[in-house]
């Protein structure tokens, strides 16, 4: 066979770029976890009220502030603090991400103190009626992300602090911080239908 | 510099051999996208010998009227066991095995994006089909015998609550399907990610192969909807071991948001299922009609059009439960829409082979006959789509028939087109043509005169899944006609394995393009080397092989 001499062709483009893997990657993460939200989401919607015995949400449900201004607040540090490491100062990056981290943790307490309360105080299990069932699952498969994100966090700080972050590692700590910032805006998604909706 | 570099040797350098340990160990460890391809479609094809062997055991305990072959206990667990492994345990890996070995070569890549996230994906799907079959061991605990789950492949709630489904036989399914579920999400997530960031220079989304569109539409789909079972999945675990309340009907719970919930993922799934079965007819027709395919961009926008319009089609599975006229209006309609896209596609087809040099070669003669046979399951589909017909065949052989024209018929015949096509390039073997038309035909054979009948004993009423049935209601002679097609059908299988022995042994050396075709993945030996390409290629056409074979009239002169 002869090959086509190369001047005879036309040129492929010259400039071929294609998006990045692991931002396509994250992506497609977030989408298949806000499908499985959704389905949680939706059968808290669907149950609301249907409690046929036990505590409604409207007795023992407090808006939770606290946790929610600190989950929201750490999407703008970890937002900064990727800023920084674009620019390359990572001391000020370090400080950001465990201002994160430690919002993030926060969170985490103040749902285990709420759950807590929940529990002891006013005997609402998961066993207890619809609504326990419904309100544990929803929420505790969102503080598990909050979980698996404050683990990959700490490693990211654990990391950064024995000096391997560098600025080259910008794209690998934005890819986290999406992730993240994904947490949240479930978070402002269960805020809403379990506090606001629901209650 | 062109697509081929054909100064490549043809031939794959003396292979040394490894101990059978180091060999083995090669496997579990590769990353390589070839090779876990291959053990997809293997373990695959284990696992569709199983459930052949549970669907032969139960047509031969409906052979006759009053049969009792196998006992009502047996049975119910035979066919939740045939349904479950056929969808999740072969027609999945298949059909990501068939994705695995061929996008990156397809797209001119050297791996998918992730390779060892896809190995992942593999395991995850390998053990959870060994958990499903652990159950016959473990299904009661290992002090009592155990059983398999027996409460159907949806599993209907509240059949499986704790108080109907005691033992651990439905967690092993519940399990199996948790676990074989994250890894198809995990391998879509590569899949996606493989076509969007690794095409080689040139392939822009308008030239990439149909194949290719296909499955990325299957990889959304399923990132879409596969979180819909895996949640389930988790409510239903929850419900059974910590007394959760979803599906617990005494409680307040809904057995309806069950199934809502199975079908949300369920109805996708059966596109998931199908689409690549089309996306192998899309490469084959052409390549033996020898014209490009009619209509590329028609073809594509049906493609997504399907996925799109699959997401909200779930709640036919469901005109019996009651819904509302408004649901069911709108169920029904959407239904009916997919049948627009995917005629589109059928018509496509046969534009390609219409005024083609047609070769009937064996990989032809499968997308021949899957266009004839799916179509009889796309329109007993539309007819079912129709709810007032529904309410009477629902749950009868008539849907039986209907799933299976397009599971058999339509998904396992391109299969075997796929494994017929590209055995060659896997292997550097053909696979015999004589033993390949035996195989065909009886399987023709077999499959219509399994099926066929069941359209008729499910119009006369006979439901699906019961255990046995009384002489004298007309159904005799069609369960006898469908026992009697699954000999053929086994013997079509015989013949299949022979070949596949037969020619790994001695078949005809296939060379690097054995059909004359036109996609990157014959440009490469075969089988390719562990790196694929030598030079990643460029491309400049839909057909970058037709360009370097034709330079006086390539391709890109005219799209």
């Amino acid at each position: 066979m002869t090959h086509p001499r190369a001047d005879a062709l036309p040129a492929t483009s010259a400039d071929w770029t294609l998006p990045s893997r692991s931002r396509v990657g994250v992506i497609c993460l977030i989408c298949t976890e806000a499908a499985l939200f959704t389905i949680f989401a939706v059968a808290y919607l669907f149950y609301l009220g249907k409690s046929v015995s036990g505590p409604q949400p409207r007795q023992i449900l407090e808006i939770p502030v606290w946790s929610t201004v600190c989950l929201l607040s750490s999407s703008a540090t970890i937002m900064k603090a990727e800023r920084v490491l674009r620019r390359g100062f990572v001391s000020r990056f370090n400080l950001w991400w465990l201002l994160t981290l430690l919002l993030g943790a926060e969170f985490l307490r103040a749902t285990a103190s709420e759950w807590h309360r929940l529990i002891f105080t006013n005997n609402l299990t998961i066993g207890t009626s619809l609504f326990g069932t419904t309100f544990y699952s929803l929420v505790g498969f969102h503080a598990t992300h909050v979980t698996v994100g404050v683990i990959l966090l700490a490693l990211v700080f654990v990391l950064s602090v024995r000096g391997y972050v560098t600025q080259g590692h910008t794209e690998r700590v934005e890819t986290l911080a999406w992730y993240w910032h994904f947490v949240d805006a479930v978070w402002i998604v269960v805020f809403t239908v379990v506090y606001v909706v629901g209650r | 510099m062109g697509v081929v570099d054909h100064s490549m040797p043809q031939s794959t350098p003396t292979e040394i051999r490894l101990p059978l340990l180091t060999q083995l160990h090669e496997w579990v460890v590769t990353v390589d996208h070839k090779c876990l391809g291959l053990m997809y479609i293997c373990s695959g094809l284990v696992f569709f010998a199983v459930a052949g062997i549970e669907a032969s055991i139960m047509r031969w305990q409906l052979a006759f009227p009053n049969n009792d072959a196998v006992s009502p206990e047996v049975f119910n667990r035979l066919f939740t066991m045939h349904g479950t492994t056929m969808v999740f345990l072969v027609g999945m890996p298949i059909i990501l095995g068939l994705a695995n070995y061929l996008i990156p070569l397809m797209i001119g890549a050297r791996d998918l994006a992730f390779p060892r996230l896809n190995a992942f994906g593999f395991w995850l799907f390998f053990f959870s089909g060994l958990l499903l079959y652990f159950s016959y061991l473990g299904g009661e605990g290992l002090a009592g015998h155990g059983t398999a789950p027996d409460v159907g492949w949806f599993a209907y709630a509240p059949l499986t609550g704790r108080a109907f489904s005691r033992g651990s036989s439905t967690d092993y399914w519940t399990l199996s399907l948790l676990v074989g579920g994250i890894g198809s999400i995990a391998t879509s997530v590569n899949i996606v990610t493989t076509v969007l960031c690794l095409r080689c220079k040139g392939m822009t989304l308008g030239r990439m192969p149909l194949f290719i569109w296909l499955l990325l539409v299957v990889a959304v789909m399923l990132l879409l909807a596969m979180p819909a079972l895996t949640a389930a999945q988790i409510m239903l675990l929850l419900d059974r071991y910590l007394g959760a309340h979803f599906f617990d009907t005494q409680a307040g719970g809904s057995a309806v948001l069950w199934q809502h919930f199975f079908w949300i993922f369920g109805h996708p799934e059966v596109y998931v299922l199908m689409l690549p079965g089309f996306a192998a007819a899309s490469e084959i027709i052409p390549v033996f009609s020898r014209k490009p395919i009619f209509g590329y961009p028609a073809m594509v926008g049906a493609t997504v059009s399907i996925g799109f319009i699959a997401m909200g089609v779930w709640a036919h599975h469901m005109f019996t439960v009651g819904m509302t006229a408004m649901g069911n209006t709108f169920f029904a309609a959407s239904t009916m829409l997919v049948a627009v896209p995917t005629g589109i596609k059928i018509f496509n087809w046969l534009g390609t082979m219409y005024g083609g040099k047609i070769r009937f070669a064996t990989p032809m003669l499968f997308c021949t006959a899957f266009l004839f046979q799916f179509l009889v399951a796309g329109l007993t589909g539309v007819m079912l789509a129709v709810a007032p017909f529904d309410w009477q065949l629902s749950d009868s052989y008539f849907v039986v028939a209907h799933f299976h024209y397009v599971l058999i018929g339509g998904l396992l015949f391109t299969i075997f087109a796929a494994i017929y096509y590209w055995f060659p390039k896997a292997t550097g073997r053909m696979l015999s043509e004589t033993l390949g038309r035996w195989h065909f035909w009886l399987l023709v054979l077999g499959f219509n005169l399994t099926f066929g009948p069941q359209h008729i004993s499910g119009i006369l009423g006979m439901p699906r899944r019961i255990y046995t049935y009384d002489a004298g209601r007309g159904w005799e002679l069609w369960n006898l006609l469908s026992s009697i097609g699954v000999v053929f059908q086994a013997a079509a299988i015989f013949f299949f394995v022979w070949n596949v022995v037969q020619s790994l042994r001695r078949g005809d050396s296939a060379g690097d393009d054995p059909w004359d075709a036109w996609t990157l993945e014959w440009s490469t030996t075969s089988p390719p080397p562990p790196y694929n390409f030598e030079t990643l290629p460029e491309v400049r056409s839909r057909r970058p092989l037709w360009d370097l074979k034709h330079p006086e009239d390539p391709d890109w002169r005219h799209e």
